[in-house]
């Protein structure tokens, strides 16, 4: 079944279990893990409406030492990233070192000058990052981009797992697969680390715009998992400088709001004023240090794709530390020079909005008409700043099941990671989005994208219990269960009698009737 | 708990015992006018879809006129169809508080009703009553028995004392009382159950009397008021001496004396206009949760609703 490409060698068991099933029971199986989902309502909403969040049946072998790589470069980032923020929002040593020009970051439409030295209570303001990565022609990892906000797709990490481990339980067990399922317990504990100070056990919340969003699905399963209430703007109230809950039994103090809306709409009294998803007073409350909230507020400048270019600086300038994992090549277009190297090839290059999100904006060069291009070199010159250009780069392929069989196709990968204050955790595997259609590159789940159960294989030498159980039946003996009404092969003689009754109500000539 | 989940999970309750029971009072409907040629179809609809509290609709009903503005037309605010979606939908505000087994119990049930509406009217009722059952029993198992529960089980308790009293309704207004209080009883699950309980009596009177008043068929208005006020007591558990603060349980409290302690010849004497007393008693005691326990959230995840 696996055609188009040479297969990786650590596909090897994967492609030998699929040949011994056949292509048959592998496009069964993977129908039932489609029906599985849609029962599940594991879904994701585009403008409004529910879609089934699609899952390819082939899962993605990612080994020990590549895996370490990313980890390490993950954490590398992340640290950086929370360096950056607390002195941007702080002393501002990095403008006054000139490692990014102050304007730079203070033009970002997410620098917020309202949480400007807020200090937040474990100094942790990148509570969940989301890194995105690429496989370039050499095979080498490289980041695409880092989503400090509110980056989402971590359910999907969690749910495919669990079906697929349910779709192909024995290539499951032939590896040996580091779990995920202990995300959500990392993300509570981080949470109530970053609890405000003085509060022994916080209550924590995830805040959602509601059942509209994208992302909802998440939203209800991060609650779920971690064991706490998902609560919508609405729910909540300020109170002199606290945040309360409505509940059955009166206003409730919350402490840590795990919030899942942006910037802009949380608080109609900071930002805009006619959004209804917030909650007035919320920004104060968090200033008084009554209550945290996660991402912390202002984070945005770190996703902005300006400052992206400048990370490696950043990590080298906070940590002393040559960067793990390196960038895409990127040119600056608010930077004279590269400009206009950029402008007499933008027909070769990729051009990205810097402060869009989920390929919104974006125009690929090649594959962009004379027109399109002559519109997006007017837009560049009118405001530069807005603008970074990249080289296509070919992602890398796995195999995936489509409908003429398993062929290569496109994918990236969104490792998720957590920050307590002491350690950044990275979950072992991640969102591996992949492009459905043939030759597509934009892997976005709102471009008929789908994913793929991510497996980080773990070392011979890992502990033992670092490997998930595969679902098999394994047969338990133990105390035999307690027999209903006897049955008919072992009916004692005593009860012959009232059988032989029984039997014969059902005969009109057998018996009187007395009843 | 979050008053906005509390509202979701007594409106999932009283969503799911609303299909189920709009199904129950359907098949009777349509096995009477099958049943008994002699009856005027007409009338017979037009009782039942003012029991329903149905009024505007347009042209003469009939029994394919009920299936649609009761079963299968999502835009009519009473139809089955329209409950399902309205119990999914609040099951999705609610999700992250509902076991994963139940919430895939409705979500298939509301995926489901595409296929369901195309089938055979009676296969149909079958299929809703035991999606609901299976609801139900799911919930069952699977719910810790905390507020959520108590919400639930009281949204589901007080619409089926609503629901049942239409259905008596519906069967007293039934021209043929030969054929309707039977089949009332077998839409119940309650025919054998009755049977047993009078020792093979079957009289008008008689269904009436246990429909309304027995205290151990689950079904029965007697015990559905009963187990609403018993999941009131567990939410506001005051301890108080005398009397109650809870409006609601007072007016749930009332409704079930009034019919406990009357001779019932009183009840049967005009058993519509009793029924329809027991309605507003109903729509009073949810309006009265509604002002204490969720009277914060300004959300209102139900739409429609019966006008009486």
């Amino acid at each position: 079944m696996f055609e188009g490409s040479d297969v990786r060698d650590s596909y090897g068991q994967v492609h030998a279990s699929f040949q011994k099933m056949g292509a048959d029971e592998v496009r069964l199986r993977a129908d039932s893990l489609a029906s599985s989902y849609l029962e599940q309502g594991v879904t994701f909403g585009v403008e409004g409406e529910e879609r089934p969040f699609p899952l390819d049946i082939v899962p993605r072998l990612i080994e020990a030492e590549d895996w370490d790589h990313v980890e390490q470069g993950v954490r590398q980032r992340v640290l950086a990233l929370e360096k950056f923020l607390a002195d941007a929002y702080g002393p501002g040593e990095l403008f006054a070192d000139g490692v990014v020009p102050r304007e730079t970051v203070v033009t970002s439409p997410h620098y917020h000058r309202v949480v400007a030295g807020l200090e937040p209570a474990n100094g942790v303001r990148v509570h969940v990052a989301g890194v995105d990565l690429i496989r370039d022609g050499n095979g080498d990892f490289r980041v695409l981009e880092d989503n400090v906000r509110v980056p989402s797709g971590v359910s999907y990490v969690m749910t495919n797992r669990r079906a697929l481990s349910a779709a192909l339980p024995e290539v499951f067990a032939d590896h040996r697969i580091r779990p995920v399922s202990q995300y959500s317990q990392r993300l509570l504990a981080a949470l109530r680390k970053a609890a405000p100070a003085g509060v022994s056990d916080p209550t924590v919340v995830v805040l959602t715009p509601g059942v509209y969003n994208s992302a909802y699905f998440e939203h209800t399963l991060l609650a779920r998992t971690m064991g706490v209430e998902l609560v919508e703007g609405r729910d909540l109230v300020c109170r002199s400088g606290r945040v309360m809950m409505r509940t059955t039994q009166g206003l409730e103090p919350v402490h840590v709001i795990y919030r899942r809306i942006d910037d802009e709409f949380l608080d109609p009294v900071q930002f805009r004023p006619d959004s209804a998803l917030g909650v007035p007073g919320i920004i104060n409350a968090a200033r008084a240090g009554h209550v945290t909230i996660a991402n912390a507020v202002g984070n945005g400048v770190a996703d902005d794709k300006l400052l992206y270019t400048y990370v490696p600086d950043l990590i080298r300038y906070y940590l002393s530390e040559e960067p793990i994992l390196r960038n895409v090549d990127t040119w600056r277009m608010g930077e004279a020079d590269q400009r206009e190297e950029v402008l007499d090839r933008l027909d070769e290059l990729v051009l990205k909005p810097v402060d869009g999100s989920g390929g919104k904006g974006i125009v690929i060069g090649p594959a962009a008409s004379k027109e399109e291009l002559e519109e997006l070199r007017t837009k560049i010159l009118l405001d530069p700043r807005a603008w970074i250009a990249q080289p296509v780069v070919s992602l890398s392929t796995v195999p995936t099941l489509v409908e003429n069989g398993i062929r290569p196709r496109h994918v990236d990968l969104r490792p998720f990671a957590v920050h307590d204050g002491d350690d950044v955790f990275v979950l072992p595997g991640g969102l591996t989005r992949v492009a459905l259609p043939e030759g597509e590159l934009i892997v976005n789940s709102s471009r008929g994208g789908g994913s793929k159960d991510t497996w980080v294989l773990a070392r011979p030498t890992d502990p033992d219990d670092e490997g998930e159980v595969a679902p098999t039946a394994t047969p338990v003996t133990g105390i035999s269960q307690s027999a209903g009404p006897a049955l008919e092969a072992e009916v004692p003689d005593l009860q012959v009698h009232e059988q032989e009754q029984q039997q014969q109500q059902g005969d009109p000539k057998a018996g009187d009737k007395t009843c | 708990m979050l008053s906005r989940i509390a509202e979701s999970l007594f409106w999932i309750g009283r969503y799911l015992e609303r299909a189920d029971d709009t199904a129950r009072i359907l098949d009777v409907q349509m096995q009477v006018l099958i049943e008994d040629p002699g009856m005027d179809e007409r009338t017979s609809c037009e009782q039942l879809l003012s029991v329903m509290g149905v009024e505007d609709y347009t042209g003469q009903p009939n029994r394919w006129m009920l299936l649609d503005l009761l079963a299968h037309n999502p835009e009519s605010p009473t139809s089955i169809a329209t409950a399902i979606g309205a119990a999914r939908e609040s099951a999705r505000r609610a999700r992250e508080t509902l076991s994963t087994d139940i919430w895939a119990a409705i979500n298939t049930t509301w995926r489901g009703l595409g296929t369901a509406r195309a089938m055979r009217a009676p296969d149909m009722f079958s299929w809703v009553r035991n999606r609901t059952a299976m609801i139900s029993g799911i919930a069952d198992a699977t719910m810790s028995r905390d507020d959520g529960w108590h919400f639930y089980m009281l949204g589901r308790s007080i619409e089926r004392v609503d629901m049942t009293a239409r259905l008596l309704s519906t069967a007293a207004l039934a021209s043929g009382p030969q054929v309707a209080w039977p089949t009332t009883l077998r839409a119940c699950g309650a025919y054998e159950s009755f049977i047993r309980a009078y020792r093979g009596i079957e009289a008008d009177r008689q269904a009436a009397e246990f429909l309304l008043l027995d205290r151990w068929f689950p079904r029965s208005i007697v015990s559905s008021l009963a187990e609403a006020e018993r999941a009131l007591g567990k939410l506001g558990s005051s301890g108080q001496r005398s009397g109650f603060s809870d409006e609601a349980q007072r007016l749930l409290g009332r409704a079930r004396t009034e019919l406990e302690y009357r001779p019932l010849n009183d009840i049967v004497f005009d058993l519509p206009v009793e029924m329809e007393r027991l309605q507003r008693s109903c729509a009073a005691a949810s309006d009265a949760v509604s002002a204490r326990y969720f009277a914060e959230s300004e959300m209102h995840t139900w739409r429609g609703g019966v006008v009486l």
